[in-house]
């Protein structure tokens, strides 16, 4: 019912949970041959290519930009967070029926693509990078800001106009899956420092509110946590008492 | 060739609510049940347990608790001129999978039907004559009526143990209910939670409008609490992870907390999980259900003959078996002949969100599923429809089911859908913004049916359901004028109104409620109905049919609390009318 979700006709959305953490960026590696200087730590990636990354952070980093007081996408890890969605279950096809025959349909009729968002986003990554080289003679990355939100826009639209595929599929599989990084629990790579949830002052998911109820107004600004942190807290409630 | 087991007196397909209220009362009548789920058993410990359960991406934007759709999905379209495809991912409605079925992870909103709704064509005609029934509109009487199912919804709601406040006992209207109810025998048999800061806004504005507002019925427990089968609940805390998720609290009532507890262990009681029931097998010429066919866990095709079988699956799988195993007359668009698959209906919603200034803390995480306040004066015949153009209504109502921040962060129209202007937005209304449900009735329209699809099938090889919707003008024009007032009840709220009115084809991508009703519908003949008032198929007398596919259409109210009355109210028929003599109970 929400504006957001009119355009989703075209969006490839559900699937089962890649239940695999990921592994956040790793510590510096300390080698005989390596500088004296520490270098920045590496960051693995287990579906993107590095260059596929690049071009995945610039593109998720217009559609949620960093501001004064929150980061954006890719201060909120969402690279990160799509890059373990697509290694996973749900980028494997999960919980999408995929039997043919396939025809184009109605928006009514939802997505009727035969990729996995894993083969969407292969194939959408090398055509956006070609396509952007063609039409701005450079890299998505090395545009100007102005000029990447102009060519978003066409994707979004549909006028980059692919033949393997339309491109506002993509761009909307890419547009949900940025939001749900950015706003999702930290344990899944992306809303990091839980910047997501303090910008909209979400608390986090575990939590009991029955008695503030009918505390009508009140300013509940308690820091949010995340699952991880609850189950620790848990944990410790639930400490085995040491026996002898 | 089959492995053929023993028979027994009864095999349940399916073991959700309507399975497990069944094998209850069913075995308390002495009979040997076998419950038949094809997905796995799962309990409040160990499945449903905090801080994993509340898991928003995990549970409700990858819908880890419903059906997958590459085992089972529906083909889809508008109108028969179409070709049907295939539903690849969930998205309008979330069929659920696993013991306890969409009982799990529904919201608790627990409402019952009005008193002209089960005698809907007879009331319509006689308040306003022939002509207020659009044409192409397939209203019929259901066959029975409130009073008689009354005290199996009174039955239900305390097995569910239901906070609310009573508006209409016994006839005589109380302060603080709902006044459009129908009479209750009894009050809740618990008080309502207390209402958050939003439901208190909009029942003060919907007060103004002169509308009588009350706190929804919910299935969410407001205090400590036993039921009548013994079974001990707990109080909801409002964690704001309800509809979607599994409750970790025994505070939501559901299959596992108020029934299985008594039917598990018991010793005229099987549970078959991973066991896909394919068939209804059927012998014509005795008009004799013989029990059913499934493929086990292994793969193994299994039949396991049965003197009763109850379809208890979800409201449209329950037709599709029906299709599958050639039992009734399948319905037929063109000719409007056949009963099977005939008056699918929906629910009709919009919606109404009032953008308030930053400074006013709605707090919309502290939720539960069924908690909010509501208004009825524009639902089903609570209002006078002479010169309206339409039939049907809607509840308005302002929940607070949870603020889970992937799906829920409301923005005006006018708001970029990318960048630094969606940012603002998100964060400037996220505490602030009010939203009112506006949730409507579904009128069947003779083109909108259910059938088998000629070309997709599941995993197992049999063919797909196929759905054919789109809403009836007279949803449209109803759905409209509900939603009318809502905006004048949002604009003494005070703030920036918005309504996302039901506009442009049904899409089957947005989420909208998964209250898929009518295809195998009841009624008074076998010409117009598939199964009688005791929700007992004509075809086969040993044959019943629970759940919301029973429905001629679909009021403007949740479906759960009249699935929950009506398994009991054949439960009864079944225990103590049927065994003693099988027959048809109402001669055809």
């Amino acid at each position: 019912m929400t504006p957001d979700l009119s355009r989703r006709g075209l969006l490839l959305s559900s699937g089962s949970l890649a239940a695999v953490p990921l592994t956040g960026p790793t510590e510096a590696q300390s080698h005989d041959t390596m500088p004296a200087t520490p270098m920045a730590a590496p960051t693995l990636w287990r579906f993107f290519t590095a260059d596929q990354a690049s071009l995945v952070a610039a593109m998720v980093d217009r559609l949620i930009p960093p501001d004064a007081e929150f980061t954006g996408a890719v201060g909120a890890g969402v690279p990160q967070f799509i890059d373990g969605q697509l290694a996973g279950a749900w980028g494997s096809g999960a919980r999408l029926y995929r039997l043919g025959p396939f025809a184009e349909g109605t928006p009514e009729q939802g997505y009727q693509l035969p990729y996995t968002p894993a083969e969407l986003y292969r194939t959408s990554l090398s055509l956006v990078a070609d396509w952007v080289r063609g039409g701005y003679g450079s890299r998505f990355e090395e545009l100007d800001p102005r000029l990447q939100d102009e060519a978003l826009r066409s994707l979004e639209s549909g006028e980059a106009g692919f033949s393997e595929l339309p491109s506002d599929a993509f761009f909307e599989t890419l547009l949900a899956n940025t939001v749900e990084g950015f706003l999702s629990d930290p344990m899944y790579g992306g809303n990091r420092d839980m910047v997501g949830w303090r910008m909209v002052g979400f608390p986090g998911p575990y939590a009991g509110y029955v008695n503030l109820l009918d505390r009508h107004g009140l300013n509940f600004n308690r820091p949010p946590r995340g699952i991880a942190e609850a189950l620790r807290e848990h944990a410790q409630h639930h400490a085995p008492t040491l026996q002898r | 060739m089959a492995q053929r087991l023993p028979e027994v007196d009864v095999v349940l397909v399916g073991m959700g609510w309507t399975g497990a209220l069944l094998a209850k009362e069913l075995t308390d009548a002495g009979l040997k049940v076998v419950g038949l789920e094809r997905g796995r058993a799962r309990q409040t410990v160990p499945d449903f347990q905090s801080p994993t359960m509340h898991d928003e991406l995990r549970y409700a934007v990858r819908h880890g608790l419903m059906l997958d759709p590459s085992t089972e999905t529906l083909t889809f379209r508008n109108f028969t001129s179409q070709t049907a495809l295939p539903i690849r991912q969930l998205g309008s409605f979330l069929p659920g999978v696993n013991l306890g079925g969409a009982g799990v992870h529904w919201n608790g909103q627990t409402w019952r039907f009005q008193e002209s709704d089960f005698v809907l064509r007879s009331h319509l005609r006689q308040r306003y004559g022939e002509d207020i029934i659009q044409d192409g509109l397939t209203i019929q009487d259901w066959g029975l009526t409130y009073a008689e199912l009354e005290p199996f919804y009174d039955r239900f709601e305390r097995i569910c143990g239901i906070g609310g406040i009573v508006g209409n006992l016994r006839g005589e209207i109380q302060p603080g209910g709902d006044p459009f109810e129908p009479p209750r025998s009894n009050p809740f048999p618990n008080p309502p939670m207390p209402q958050p800061y939003a439901a208190a806004l909009f029942a003060r504005a919907a007060e103004q409008a002169g509308a009588h507002p009350f706190p929804v019925p919910t299935a969410n427990l407001s205090r400590p609490y036993t039921n009548p089968y013994g079974c001990a609940m707990q109080p909801c805390n409002a964690c704001g992870f309800c509809e979607r998720f599994g409750c970790e609290h025994f505070a939501k009532a559901s299959p596992q907390v108020c029934v299985l507890p008594k039917v598990l262990g018991h010793e005229r009681f099987e549970l078959r999980t991973g066991s896909t029931v394919t068939r209804v097998n059927y012998d014509r010429q005795g008009k004799r259900a013989t029990g059913v066919t499934y493929i086990n866990g292994r793969g193994q095709e299994v039949e396991q003959p049965a003197a009763i079988v109850a379809l208890c699956a979800f409201s449209y799988h329950n037709v599709r078996l029906l299709l599958l195993s050639g039992i009734g007359t399948p319905y037929d668009p063109r000719s409007g002949e056949g009963t099977l698959g005939k008056n699918y209906t929906y629910q009709t919603m919009s919606g109404v969100s009032v953008f308030m200034d930053p400074d006013v803390n709605l707090n919309p995480y502290m939720g539960a599923g069924a908690l909010g306040t509501a208004v009825n004066d524009w639902n089903g015949e609570a209002f006078d429809h002479s010169g309206l153009g339409f039939v049907g209504g809607a509840y308005i109502a302002a929940y607070q089911t949870g603020g889970r921040p992937i799906e829920r962060h409301p923005v005006p129209q006018d708001t970029p859908r990318w960048g630094a202007g969606w940012k603002q937005a998100v964060r400037r209304h996220y505490n602030s913004t009010l939203s009112l449900t506006v949730h409507g009735s579904s009128m069947p329209h003779r083109g909108n049916y259910l059938d088998l699809d000629p070309t997709y099938r599941d995993s197992l090889g049999n063919p797909l359901l196929r759905m054919t919707f789109d809403f009836p003008a007279n949803d449209r024009l109803m759905s409209d004028y509900v939603t009318d007032r809502a905006v004048d009840i949002a604009n003494r709220i005070g703030g920036k109104v918005e309504a996302a009115r039901r506009t442009g084809l049904y899409s089957v991508v947005p989420y909208q409620t998964t209250h898929n009703t009518g295809g195998a519908i009841m009624g008074q003949t076998p010409r117009d109905s598939v199964v009688n008032r005791y929700l007992q198929h004509w075809d086969a007398h040993n044959l019943f049919v629970m759940g919301a596919c029973t429905y001629p259409h679909n009021p403007g109210y949740n479906p759960t609390d009249t699935v929950g009355a009506l398994a009991l109210w054949a439960a009864r028929a079944i225990r103590d009318d049927y065994i003693g003599n099988p027959r048809p109970l109402v001669p055809a």
